[in-house]
């Protein structure tokens, strides 16, 4: 089975306090640890599990810049047979339907079975999988959390619904997934894997390789813009406790006595 | 102006609690809007919905199909790009129904796709002012959408709250006709209902939550050793389960379970809504967490910036001497 899997790389928030600048209209980006969208890492694996149990081949692609090759060593480290970066001017400042018409126009140019990408980035809208989809043509199925290959061209999946029931689904190849968080354990990735895969060249494409119209793309064809960011004035928030640890201990078990929790 | 619709999601009749708040949020984009309710299924179960929605809906499309019966995102999609007239904007919940079906109804639209909308500030000419979140909710953004074409945007729900506005009388106008025959790539099996797991956190005074913070498996104990010491349960975040450190049926949140605690001890968790959603019932909230600027703490009433694996081991010590002082 050939696999595309759209990856980001994307803040690390649990390796940053996500701020805002002094300016205060964008978050502060200088000392940001930057990492694989996590979702995006899980759907890699996923691919990369098939893969291993039937054949195929797994592509890793990234729209973004050349900041974003390290994310498709580190795939490409996992075990993912090929990574591709897009990159052109005249993208930036794609909204998710851009990047969606940018990642249609790769898509057409393999012939691939299976389009993963991750449910959501970390400061993304759980968008481009299900807009990639419609503009393929392809069934699309969201926050999915297991996936079995059957016979005749066709998968089984779950996906993740309300109180950790499972939505059991089948569903027509080619499709576009997104994947949910916990689907699998993502292999470990070391230094000594990413050496390995240092030196194979990463093909890039722009917009006149895709064939994408640079006008539908890019801010000039955004319908959404991101204006700034901000961080809302906060209600009443927690009452802080500034003790040493010992008193704030004593209060913690106070307060849990107190509102009725100790046996 | 477009016209304003909802799309209303609802099980056996009855809608989601999201239906008067996606009339609440339509009231947000144009005070004056009469806003239209969508309502896909089948049968009896499909009239009580519409019924249910005419205090609140000046008016309800039905659009009825056995295929219908389970509402498939897929088919719904082509069931709305029949029905909804071009231009429109349609807002739906932001779950794993809205998730599923909207962005993929923007590109057939045509239209603007927004998402996961926790509030809205209104219409500029053809732009629609709105926020949301990035980064698990450490920062808001402003976020302007040309809506010239129409929009399908999904919003939070809970973000926005049921107004109290006069009951209309809503109508209910049958559209199953219009739609035709549906058929999809993705066809639905069945739902398997999640296994109970060893320990019931929804039966618990007290949890000992852990999320990311824990850091590993083998510091799951030290939250078990406190939840002994206290005589609660521990229960987690998503990360938790992603990891594999604890069972599904320990998370807590709007894709695990919905707890209703007297107290909740939040330990190294960050906030995120999806979590926040689960805890019901307004416990008493406290947070230990090493980021001062976890978003745990705008909603917490006590909160500790701590590290939990020192403050959890010497607080479950404090425990165990104070019972031994009672036991004496």
């Amino acid at each position: 089975m050939e696999i595309l899997v759209c990856a980001r790389r994307v803040p690390d928030t649990s390796e940053n306090e996500i701020e805002l600048n002094c300016a205060g209209n964008d978050i502060k980006r200088d000392e940001l640890v930057y990492s694989i969208n996590e979702a995006d890492n899980y759907a890699v694996e996923e691919a990369l599990q098939i893969v291993a149990r039937i054949g195929g081949n797994v592509t890793v692609v990234t729209v973004g810049s050349e900041d974003d090759e390290e994310v498709l060593r580190r795939e490409m480290a996992m075990g993912a047979s090929h990574g591709v970066l897009i990159t052109d001017d005249a993208f930036s400042g794609s909204d998710g339907r851009g990047i969606a018409t940018i990642l249609k126009a790769f898509a057409q140019k393999g012939n691939y079975d299976l389009i993963l990408t991750g449910v959501q980035a970390e400061d993304g809208a759980a968008q481009v999988g299900g807009m990639l989809a419609a503009m393929l043509d392809y069934p699309f199925a969201s926050l999915v959390t297991s996936i079995e290959v059957l016979d005749g061209g066709k998968l089984k999946i779950s996906r993740e619904v309300e109180g950790g029931n499972k939505e059991m689904n089948e569903i027509d190849l080619p499709c576009v997934l997104s994947i949910q968080t916990g689907i699998n354990e993502p292999r470990y990735v070391g230094m000594r894997g990413i050496r390995a895969v240092a030196a194979v060249p990463i093909p890039t494409f722009g917009a006149s390789e895709l064939g994408v119209d640079p006008d539908a793309v890019g801010e000039a064809g955004a319908k959404v813009k991101r204006v700034d960011y901000f961080v809302p004035a906060l209600g009443k928030g927690a009452e802080i406790l500034h003790g040493n640890r010992e008193e704030n201990i004593d209060r913690v078990l106070e307060l849990v006595a107190a509102k009725g929790g100790l046996k | 102006m477009a016209r304003i619709f909802a799309y209303i999601v609802h099980k056996v009749g009855v809608v989601d609690d999201t239906a008067a708040q996606l009339a609440a949020a339509v009231k947000k984009i144009d005070a004056a809007a009469s806003p239209t309710a969508i309502v896909t299924g089948r049968g009896v179960d499909l009239d009580a919905a519409c019924n249910s929605l005419c205090a609140s809906y000046a008016e309800i499309w039905k659009i009825s199909s056995e295929a219908l019966a389970y509402p498939n995102a897929e088919l719904v999609r082509q069931a709305l790009v029949k029905v909804l007239p071009p231009g429109s904007i349609l807002l739906v919940a932001h779950e794993h129904f809205g998730i599923d079906l909207a962005p993929g109804l923007s590109i057939k639209m045509n239209s603007a796709f927004v998402s996961d909308v926790i509030d809205i500030s209104g219409l500029e000419g053809s732009y629609l002012d709105i926020v949301r979140q990035e980064f698990g909710g450490q920062v808001s953004a402003h976020v302007r959408c040309d809506i010239s074409a129409g929009a399908v945007v999904t919003l939070r729900p809970g973000a926005f709250k049921a107004a109290e506005s006069a009951p209309v009388a809503g109508i209910v106008v049958d559209k199953s006709t219009e739609v035709g025959v549906l058929t999809a790539g993705r066809r639905y099996l069945g739902t398997i209902v999640a296994e109970a797991g060893d320990v019931d956190i929804t039966k618990h005074n007290v949890l000992v939550s852990i999320g990311r913070g824990i850091q590993e498996k083998e510091n799951v104990a030290i939250a078990e050793e406190l939840a002994e010491a206290l005589g609660a349960a521990v229960s987690c975040s998503r990360p938790v389960v992603d990891a594999k450190w604890m069972e599904k049926s320990r998370q807590v949140g709007s894709s695990g379970k919905t707890v209703k605690p007297k107290v909740y001890l939040a330990c190294g968790i960050s906030g995120a809504f999806q979590h926040l959603a689960g805890i019901k019932g307004g416990p008493f909230l406290i947070a230990i967490n090493k980021n001062p600027k976890a978003p745990i703490f705008q909603v917490a009433d006590i909160g500790i910036v701590d590290d939990i694996l020192e403050f959890l081991p010497e607080l479950t010590d404090k425990v165990h001497e104070m019972h031994s002082v009672a036991a004496k």
